[in-house]
C-alpha cells in the first residue's frame, strides 16, 4: 500500500495565489473547524498559557527584499501539497499513509497509523502533525469528506479552505487535466513548486505575487510643490535670500 | 531534532546488544556451557529486546504496533522490524545449544550475525534516507550505527583486538559525521528562499509566525536547545566512546576491565547518539525561520 501509484488518474489540488491573500487565517480557522468536527483535531490547553495543537494548514508572513525597490510583505499558506512523489507514504512501516490512484490526495487511515512520526520527518514541507490528543498523524485530506459529498450543496463541494477564502486566493481543481480551471490559471501566472530540487513534485502550486508598479521618480504633485512666495512674504523670500 | 531519551535509548542499547548477538552467533566466543553463556546471550538479548520495548514509548498509537511488519518493501522501519525479529529468533536455538551444551551445529549462528547486522543497517537507513535532515542523510550515517554495534558487541563479547579495529573505525566515522555534517545543510542549499519560492523577488527573512506557541512540527524538528554544548558532547562521544577504550584495551584483558570499557563506551555512545538528533536540522525549519 505504501508504494506510490505510477499513475493516479485525477491530480487534485490547490493553486494558492499569493498575489492576493491577505494573511487573514479565516483558512486556517475554517480548515480547523471542519476537521475537528468531522474526525477531530485535537488542542492542548487552548485557552491557558501556551495553546498548541494540531493544525491542518498554516499561514505565514515573510517580509521579502527585493534588489531595488521596497520590502514587500507576502502571506504564504502552507498545507500538504499531495505531491505526486510523496516522501511521506514509501517511510511508513504500517501502510496507513497511501496516495490515492482515483484523485491522488494523500491521506492516513488512522486505524493503521502507530503515531511513529516518521512521515512528519520526511516531509519537506512541514505537512503533517501529530495529533497529542489521539497519538496519530493528521494531515490535509483536501476535504475528501467535502469535495465528493452529496449531501452538501454543490457550491459547497470543496475544501473548506477555498470556500471561505474572502479573497479567492486559493483554487481547487485537477491539475491532470490541461483545461481545467487551475491548470490554466499555473500557466498564465507562471505557478511554481515549493522545494523542487526534493523532487517530490508537488500537485499543489504557488502563484507569485504580480510585480508591482515602480514609484514614479518624479512625483505627480511637482507642479504643486513648487511654491512662490507673492507679496510681503515674496519680498521677505528675496531679502532674507540675500543675507 | 528532537533527541527523545525513549529513542537515544533504544538504538544505543539494541546496537550495542545486536552487536553481542552477532559475535556470540560468529561463536566468538563460545561461551562455556551454564552459566557463562547464559550470562552472555541474556545481555545480548536482554539489551537488544530492551532497545525495541524502548522504543515503543515514542509511538503515540503503540497498539498497531503489529502493522508495522507490513510494509517492508518500502519501509526502512518495517524492514527494521523484520530483520530484528528475525535476528533474535534464528538465534535462539543456538543460544539454546550454548546454555544448555547440546553442541547443536552453528550455521544460524552464522544467518542470525548476518541478520544482527542487518538489523542495525536497516536502523541507520531510517534516519539515512531522510533528504529533508541534510545532516543524516550521509553514508556517515549507517557508518556511525555499524560502528558502534562492532565496537560495542566485540567490546561486551570480550574480543580486544577487533574491540581496538572497531573503537578506531568508529572514531573515524564519527570524525567524519562531524565534519561533513557541519556543512551538509549548506550543502543542501535549501534555503526560506527556495521553501516558498519568494527567492524569486529577493531577500526573505520571517516578518510574523503562524502561531504563538510551539507546536508539533517546532517540538519536534525544530529542537535548538539540544544543541547547546557541542563541543564538549564531541569530546565525550569521541573520548568515551573510542579514543578512552582504545587506550585501556592496549592493557591486559580482564572481565573487570572489558566491564569498566564498556560503561566507558556506553556514555560515549549515549553522548554522540544525543549529539546525532540534537545537532540534525530538518528543513523545515526554514519555514519558520529557523534551523
Amino acid at each position: 500500500m505504501t508504494q506510490l501509484p505510477s499513475h493516479t488518474d485525477k491530480k487534485l489540488g490547490l493553486a494558492i495565489d499569493l498575489d492576493t491573500c491577505v494573511g487573514c487565517q479565516a483558512c486556517v480557522t475554517a480548515c480547523k473547524g471542519w476537521n475537528d468536527q468531522s474526525h477531530g483535531l485535537s488542542d492542548q490547553d487552548p485557552y491557558g498559557a501556551e495553546p498548541s495543537g494540531a493544525f491542518l494548514n498554516r499561514v505565514h508572513s515573510y517580509q521579502v527584499e527585493p534588489e531595488a525597490g521596497a520590502a514587500q510583505i507576502i502571506n504564504f499558506p502552507r498545507s500538504c501539497l499531495h505531491c505526486e512523489d510523496a516522501p511521506c507514504v514509501p517511510v511508513c512501516p504500517t501502510g496507513a499513509s497511501y496516495k490515492r490512484v482515483e484523485d491522488g490526495i494523500v491521506l492516513v487511515n488512522e486505524d493503521a497509523c502507530i503515531g511513529c512520526g516518521l512521515c512528519a520527518w520526511a516531509c519537506p514541507y512541514g505537512a503533517r502533525e501529530l495529533d497529542q490528543a489521539a497519538g496519530v498523524m493528521k494531515k490535509c485530506t483536501l476535504c475528501v469528506d467535502r469535495i465528493y459529498n452529496e449531501n452538501l450543496p454543490e457550491e459547497d463541494r470543496e475544501p473548506a479552505c477555498v470556500r471561505t477564502c474572502p479573497t479567492g486566493a486559493r483554487h481547487f481543481g485537477d491539475f491532470a487535466d490541461p483545461d481545467s480551471a487551475v491548470s490554466r490559471l499555473v500557466a498564465a501566472r507562471g505557478g511554481y513548486d515549493l522545494m523542487p530540487d526534493l523532487k517530490t513534485r508537488p500537485t499543489n502550486k504557488y502563484l507569485p505575487p504580480r510585480k508591482k508598479d515602480r514609484p514614479q521618480e518624479a512625483s505627480v504633485l511637482a507642479p504643486l510643490l513648487d511654491i512662490k512666495a507673492t507679496g510681503l512674504a515674496g519680498w521677505l523670500d528675496k531679502v532674507l535670500g540675500k543675507i | 531534532m528532537h533527541p527523545a531519551p525513549s529513542v537515544i535509548l533504544f538504538t544505543v542499547l539494541s546496537g550495542m546488544g545486536f552487536g553481542l548477538l552477532a559475535f556470540l552467533g560468529l561463536g566468538w566466543p563460545v561461551p562455556a556451557p551454564g552459566w557463562m553463556a547464559f550470562l552472555h546471550w541474556g545481555l545480548g538479548y536482554g539489551l537488544a529486546v530492551g532497545g525495541l520495548a524502548a522504543s515503543t514509548f515514542h509511538l503515540g498509537n503503540p497498539k498497531n504496533a503489529l502493522k508495522a511488519f507490513s510494509q517492508w518493501q518500502t519501509s526502512w522501519l518495517s524492514r527494521e522490524a523484520w530483520t530484528s525479529v528475525a535476528t533474535l529468533v534464528i538465534l535462539a536455538p543456538v543460544a539454546l545449544s550454548d546454555w544448555l551444551g547440546l553442541g547443536w551445529p552453528r550455521g544460524l549462528g552464522l544467518v542470525g550475525a548476518v541478520l544482527a547486522v542487518l538489523t542495525v543497517g536497516t536502523t541507520s537507513m531510517i534516519y539515512g534516507q531522510l533528504k529533508t535532515v541534510p545532516r543524516w542523510h550521509s553514508p556517515t550515517t549507517p557508518l556511525l550505527f555499524l560502528g558502534f554495534m562492532a565496537a560495542g558487541g566485540a567490546i561486551l563479547s570480550g574480543n580486544a583486538l577487533p574491540a581496538l579495529l572497531a573503537c578506531l573505525v568508529l572514531a573515524a566515522a564519527l570524525i567524519a559525521a562531524f565534519h561533513f555534517g557541519d556543512t551538509a545543510f549548506a550543502r543542501a542549499a535549501q534555503t526560506t528562499g527556495s521553501a516558498t519560492g519568494l527567492g524569486r523577488i529577493g531577500k526573505v527573512t520571517v516578518f510574523e509566525q503562524p502561531h504563538t506557541s510551539p507546536n508539533y512540527l517546532m517540538r519536534e524538528m525544530i529542537h535548538v536547545v539540544g544543541r547547546k554544548h557541542v563541543r564538549p558532547l564531541r569530546l565525550i562521544a569521541l573520548g568515551a566512546g573510542a579514543a578512552l577504550p582504545i587506550l585501556l584495551l592496549l592493557l591486559p584483558a580482564s572481565p573487570v576491565l572489558f566491564a569498566l570499557i564498556a560503561a566507558i563506551h556506553l556514555i560515549g555512545a549515549a553522548a554522540a547518539r544525543w549529539l546525532f538528533f540534537a545537532q540534525a536540522e530538518h528543513v523545515v525549519g526554514l519555514y519558520y525561520g529557523r534551523r
